[in-house]
């Protein structure tokens, strides 16, 4: 069974139709990267699968569980579904160490002593345990979003999405957010991400899905799909952004 | 004109107390009416809408009219309808739905302030609307405008002379008192101006010490 299935997926913002009917089956632990044009309807493909946005018609289920605002709580697909943002979201009046700890504590009802355990373990994970008692602000923007990262993991989600998690860096910060994805793919972690990192969705990841006007214009293995694109719309946008 | 401040010695207990019940009145209605606005925004970016329109008259009602009016009201007005209140009791709800009315919007600019990507995040984290709004937007919402929280709250206390209106013995009661009694109005009034001025002083440096502690001064933040 697929830990994502998303069936004949439609969603408008009023007239503009962004998604036409999305078909996509993703298997635990595939690392899955969805490119396309500004537009195409990718961040919003994203966003439905935790539900930022609501669907319009069309099935998603995560985990064999039909995502439907009626019986899916925020804290109930929160075990299921983790997500990075663009621009970090941290929250700026809690140290760096309070942001991995709220949601266990507040969502899960953990004891601090153990949500802190748990957080420095992750922020160890990413690299920044030593940042523990730091301040959002005090950290660079790579720092900031590998603790994103960290936060994320402390609810133990079955799958991360990523949204553009390094397009609001400075160039040589993407590395170090990169490799921490690079290992959490290789300690088995399904990973949906939308970027733009063609060279990341080739070496590390397993598919890419190229959206296009709403739909999913070609998909298959990333390393095939990447260097011998089959449509024309493929080829041009990856002469594009190489 | 000779000044004779000793003239207002024999007065000094009254003055005490004036003093005394100003700052208890304007501590329990600051901390009443702050308490209201977090609940009332709340409902009136959450509520149901005629919930919202009930929060939005209320609102634009005590905004929109006399303070003096508003307090005649309470004290003179309601009786008729059978609710009779101690002057200060009359007070004490007059300045604190004043005070409400004003610090709701002020703090609803404080939360429209903050980015959408921070309740998006603290939704994906699992949080209800509620856990979100208490752990999430309250403290920035609160820094976003601290400043323009604490003058109001200043306003109100010195808008509390009013309340000497319907005889409650404050400060502005004192003072018309002692005045009526030995006839040395600037005297009186120049001391209670004073002590007027040290209060709202006081009261900036105690707002900013809150602050500090609750809003951010961990963080080394100026407020």
């Amino acid at each position: 069974m697929s830990l994502v299935r998303v069936d004949a997926l439609h969603k408008s913002f009023g007239n503009n139709e962004v998604l036409k009917g999305i078909d996509l089956s993703i298997e635990a632990g595939e690392v899955v990267s969805i490119i396309g044009r500004s537009g195409s309807g990718k961040s919003t493909l994203l966003r439905c699968l935790n539900q930022l946005e609501s669907h319009d018609s069309g099935v998603i289920e995560i985990n064999g569980r039909t995502l439907d605002a009626t019986t899916m709580t925020p804290a109930r697909l929160s075990e299921e579904v983790g997500m990075v943002f663009q621009n970090f979201n941290l929250f700026p009046h809690k140290t760096v160490g309070e942001n991995v700890m709220l949601a266990p504590m507040v969502v899960r009802g953990e004891r601090e002593r153990d949500a802190a355990r748990r957080a420095r373990k992750e922020l160890e994970r990413v690299g920044l345990a030593e940042k523990f008692d730091a301040w959002p602000e005090q950290l660079s923007g790579g720092q900031q979003q590998r603790v994103a990262i960290a936060r994320a993991l402390a609810l133990s989600p079955r799958v991360l999405l990523c949204d553009e998690i390094t397009s609001a860096l400075d160039p040589e910060l993407v590395g170090d957010v990169l490799r921490v994805l690079e290992q959490l793919a290789s300690e088995g972690m399904t990973l949906i991400l939308v970027t733009h990192e063609m060279g990341f969705a080739r070496d590390v990841g397993n598919r890419v899905v190229f959206m296009h006007q709403g739909r999913i214009h070609e998909q298959g293995d990333a390393k095939t799909l990447l260097s011998e694109p089959q449509t024309p719309e493929l080829q041009q946008f990856i002469s594009a952004v190489l | 004109m000779t000044l004779d401040f000793s003239t207002l010695l024999p007065y000094t207990d009254e003055l005490v107390m004036g003093l005394l019940v100003t700052v208890m009145i304007t501590v329990a209605a600051t901390l009443l009416g702050i308490a209201a606005a977090c609940a009332l925004v709340w409902f009136k970016l959450n509520g149901a809408t005629p919930l919202r329109v009930m929060i939005q008259t209320y609102i634009e009602l005590l905004r929109n009219t006399p303070f003096i009016v508003q307090l005649f009201f309470i004290f003179f007005g309601l009786p008729a309808l059978g609710v009779t209140l101690a002057a200060w009791q009359a007070a004490l709800i007059a300045m604190t739905l004043n005070l409400a009315a004003y610090s709701t919007e002020i703090l609803r600019a404080g939360v429209e302030a903050i980015p959408r990507g921070q309740f998006e995040a603290a939704r994906v984290l699992g949080l209800s609307r509620r856990q979100t709004w208490r752990h999430v937007v309250l403290v920035p919402a609160m820094r976003n405008i601290y400043p323009a929280l604490t003058n109001q709250c200043i306003i109100v206390m010195l808008g509390s002379a009013v309340i000497s209106q319907i005889s409650v013995n404050d400060l502005t009661w004192v003072a018309n008192f002692i005045a009526s009694r030995n006839f040395r109005n600037f005297e009186a009034y120049l001391v209670v101006t004073l002590i007027y001025l040290a209060l709202a002083v006081g009261m900036r440096q105690l707002f900013r010490l809150a602050g500090w502690y609750w809003l951010g001064g961990r963080q080394g933040r100026a407020l």
